[in-house]
């Protein structure tokens, strides 16, 4: 009895699993972004990265200056001296630089805030977004992009990435704007500052960053974690010999 | 069972309630730390109440400034010589309840005659330490309703606290102790910092 | 001072204090009866764990609401910052709320348990009807609590979920329309909405539901615990006046229930600390984005534990009679004791008909749950009809087989080997 008892709960247990795997969204367009938390030093290239490229237009409006300083383990006057623009206090949040009202004008929708993006669409996606901006004349920025197609977001990396073009299989023709099935891949039309492998790095790095403020305790979170189960795992056996103490009177 | 072994038994089952209890109630206790702890100042809280910079270079010998720094007015007089002559004059000393500052809250550098890191520049709360209205300066001496021996300093309005060049209070007014001086420091000739302590060797 | 006072002032200030107060409230006869000396039968399983730990994730989801009250704000302008306030600048303030989100799921799992546990054992048949329908109110009272606390956040997911949920009502003939613009106090989901569903989520809800808690141990207590042998264990008593085969809940079931409450802290531990995510399914992806009244989240499904009455009402392809079919899915447990005419509690000495209609209701639900998380296809709706259809056997054709089920004898004394 007891035994089938644990063999039901392990089938309820294990559909529950199944049902977790099977519905994890997984577009086989994306690819990995491989990017660990745990790597200050590409935090810090990422905060530049984000600082530079990225702030201009989206904030990170829940992320604090004094935070990002205490967990990238920058000092910080280096805070001040390299992320900051002139008049931001180091207590402050990574507000946009740009007005929202001209933003909205000029790309025709608000750019988002980045503080949760990286739990909203997941690394994977804003690694391979970031990668898969294409040459397209009809789009008025002159991209487009593979994993957005008709973004509104202009190819801001394009200094260091160049600018690559889609490539199709034979017989689809690229003025019909086919780009679902027929693709085939990117090729460079232009190269840019960066090479591939060092691009890779720059992105890499940038979603790293945007993984670290999407969730910025998750590194205390887990060493804690660890923590929490030693106890629970010394107090079970305290328990479980209790029980076994006490429950030698039930005959 | 024996009665020997049922004696160990018992001692067994103590030792391992007392053992389970003692560990729960430390698991128990460190779950209600996070639970405490959230209550402190947040990161928001902190922000706003970091500490502010004030530029008095630009300040009259005679005049103050008012600064909001956690919810509260700082002074910052810059005093004239003759201000800074009433604070070692004997007969004012003789009205003060609290002269050398051994009563009142202030920063171990500033436990002193001029109550200041600089004689110059007077840093304080402005809150009355009776009741916590705010205290308006009479740096004119002999004001007329002050009285003809009023050195000058500050009064309060509300039970009619009276305080000197200093900050420090008269003797027979409801406010018991100084006005308090908080943390600052000169970050350079002009500039004040307040909320971080000087470092003083 | 009366010599009455002075007696039991000989064993100790707080001795006396507690017996002056146990005079006045009889707290100890209280103790006595639902725990000292409650007999249990002494021969719970793995199964009856779920109760003592639905308990627990009460309190937990009590103590970490009343803290999340201190810096969540109900208003559609600071909802969302006010969450990620919580996540970033109050101290600890991610704990607090990790503990709040996994404890919603945990609550629906071990509720889910505890109800197949009822189902396996017997455990809503006479005398223990009113237990049973007071827990299904507890459940009920549970989804509206964990409906109203989704929208709180106010993220995307949160908003579209609520939108969704509260059109069902909807469908109410004539007064539909009216009925859901009262829900909601407005033309759409708004901060008025909002601001209501907080002070039912914070107050109104939990205040029911520990009402409904308390009863539903008092109502079991009067009646007696069930096992894993549905044998009436105050049937059979020895010369003490207690049941020969029942133990007292304390001390036995409370060390018991200490190791089981310490597993399952580890399990809720680890998603606490390790994926509070819970790959999207504790706390959906959609909801790290604000709510967007312009735009409806691209894979629009409630919270996995709403899922199977969900793929119930998508399966039907009529709006009225889903939303009736989705309802009837949820109340039908009430009608339990009324329907099961079997002689035999326990699946134990059941027969092999009332076992085979019993997995293919477990398999059936969990298929719905599955199925309510996923994009519609026509063949995911042909099965989510054809479990719909199972489902539904479980409850209607219950009087006809439970009566022809053959079921094995029941012993007298129930199953039982010391270890």
């Amino acid at each position: 009895m007891r035994i089938k008892n644990i063999a039901l709960a392990l089938v309820v247990g294990m559909s529950w699993v199944g049902v977790s795997l099977a519905a994890s969204p997984g577009a086989g367009l994306l690819q990995p972004a491989n990017n660990d938390v745990a790597n200050t030093a590409s935090l810090q290239r990422g905060a530049r990265n984000f600082v530079n490229y990225c702030l201009g237009c989206h904030s990170a409006k829940y992320v604090r200056y004094s935070r990002l300083a205490a967990d990238l383990g920058l000092t910080e006057s280096q805070v001040i001296e390299n992320l900051l623009f002139t008049g931001t206090s180091i207590h402050d949040t990574m507000e946009v630089a740009l007005p929202q009202e001209a933003a909205a004008r000029w790309f025709g929708t608000t750019p988002p805030d980045l503080s949760l993006i990286a739990r909203a669409r997941g690394t994977d996606y804003i690694y391979t977004f970031l990668k898969s901006f294409y040459l397209d004349p009809k789009r008025p920025t002159g991209v487009n992009n593979l994993v957005l197609p008709g973004t509104s977001m202009p190819h801001v990396l394009w200094e260091l990435q160049g600018y690559q073009a889609a490539v199709y299989d034979g017989e689809s023709d690229p003025a019909r704007d086919a780009v679902h099935k027929k693709f085939k891949g990117f090729e460079l039309a232009q190269p840019g500052l960066l090479s591939p492998e060092e691009f890779d790095q720059f992105v890499r790095d940038t979603v790293n960053f945007l993984d670290y403020i999407a969730e910025p305790m998750q590194l205390q979170r887990r060493k804690l974690g660890f923590y929490v189960l030693g106890f629970l795992l010394v107090f079970f056996v305290l328990a479980y010999a209790l029980k076994k103490e006490y429950w030698k009177d039930v005959k | 069972m024996s009665a020997e072994a049922e004696r160990i038994d018992g001692g067994r089952r103590h030792f391992l309630l007392v053992a389970t209890t003692v560990t729960g109630v430390a698991g128990l206790a460190a779950t209600a730390v996070p639970f405490l702890a959230s209550w402190k100042p947040s990161a928001r809280a902190q922000a706003l109440g970091a500490p502010v910079e004030q530029d008095v270079s630009k300040l009259e010998p005679g005049g103050v400034l008012k600064v909001n720094w956690r919810g509260q007015a700082i002074f910052i007089v810059r005093r004239t010589p003759e201000m800074i002559a009433t604070l070692s004059d004997p007969k004012v000393i003789a009205q003060l309840r609290d002269p050398n500052s051994e009563e009142s809250e202030q920063p171990e550098y500033a436990k002193n005659e001029i109550r200041a890191l600089r004689p110059e520049f007077l840093v304080l709360v402005g809150v009355c330490t009776h009741l916590g209205c705010a205290p308006i300066d009479r740096f004119q001496p002999q004001d007329a309703e002050l009285g003809a021996d009023w050195p000058g300093g500050f009064y309060c309005p509300c039970h009619g606290s009276r305080f000197d060049m200093a900050g420090r209070v008269f003797k027979d007014v409801p406010a018991p102790t100084n006005l308090r001086i908080p943390p600052y420091r000169f970050l350079n000739e002009s500039v004040i910092q307040i909320g971080v302590d000087a470092e003083v060797a | 001072m009366s010599a009455t006072m002075q007696a039991p002032a000989r064993r100790g200030r707080l001795a006396a204090i507690a017996e002056w107060c146990d005079q006045r409230l009889g707290y100890s006869r209280f103790l006595k009866q639902h725990v000292t000396e409650y007999y249990a039968p002494k021969n719970f399983n793995f199964w009856y764990y779920f109760g003592s730990l639905a308990l627990l994730v009460l309190v937990i989801q009590i103590v970490t609401g009343i803290f999340l009250t201190m810096n969540y704000k109900p208003s559609a302008e600071d909802a969302f910052a006010s969450v990620e306030y919580i996540m970033r600048d109050v101290e600890w303030g991610w704990l607090i709320r990790y503990m709040h989100s996994t404890g919603a799921s945990a609550f629906f799992v071990v509720v889910y348990l505890h109800m197949f546990r009822g189902l396996m054992y017997g455990s809503y048949k006479n005398p223990r009807e009113l237990v049973w329908i007071l827990g299904m109110l507890i459940y009920l009272c549970l989804m509206a609590e964990a409906f109203f606390g989704y929208l709180l956040p106010w993220g995307n997911m949160s908003y579209w979920g609520a939108q969704v949920i509260v059109s069902l009502f909807g469908v109410i003939p004539g007064i539909g329309e009216s009925l859901v613009e009262w829900i909601r106090g407005d033309y759409y989901i708004s901060d008025i909405t909002l601001n209501r569903f907080f002070a039912l989520h914070v107050i109104a809800l939990p205040l029911a539901l520990i009402f409904l808690v308390v009863v539903h141990i008092l109502a079991l207590h009067e009646v007696g615990s069930n096992n894993p042998d549905g044998v009436e264990i105050k049937q059979l008593k020895g010369p003490d006046g207690h049941p020969v085969d029942g133990i007292p809940f304390h001390p036995y079931y409370t060390v018991k229930d200490l190791v089981g409450i310490t597993v399952f802290l580890m399990f809720f531990a680890g998603v606490v600390f390790f994926a509070p995510e819970m790959g999207g399914y504790f706390l959906e992806h959609a909801n790290f984005q604000p709510a967007n009244p312009l735009q409806t989240p691209e894979n629009i499904a409630p919270v996995w534990y709403f899922t199977p009455f969900y793929a119930i009402l998508r399966a039907v392809p009529n709006k009225f009679l889903g939303v009736v079919l989705m309802a009837l899915a949820v109340i039908s447990f009430v009608f339990l004791p009324w329907l099961d005419r079997s002689k035999v509690k326990s699946i134990r000495y059941r027969g092999w008909i009332y076992k085979t209609f019993l997995f293919s209701f477990a398999v059936s639900f969990i298929a719905l749950g599955y199925l309510g998380l996923q994009h519609v296809t026509p063949a995911y709706t042909y099965a989510a009809r054809f479990f719909t259809v199972v489902y539904f056997a479980f409850f209607i054709l219950m009087p006809w087989y439970t009566k022809i089920d053959p079921t094995k004898p029941v012993p007298e004394r129930v199953t039982y080997h010391a270890h």
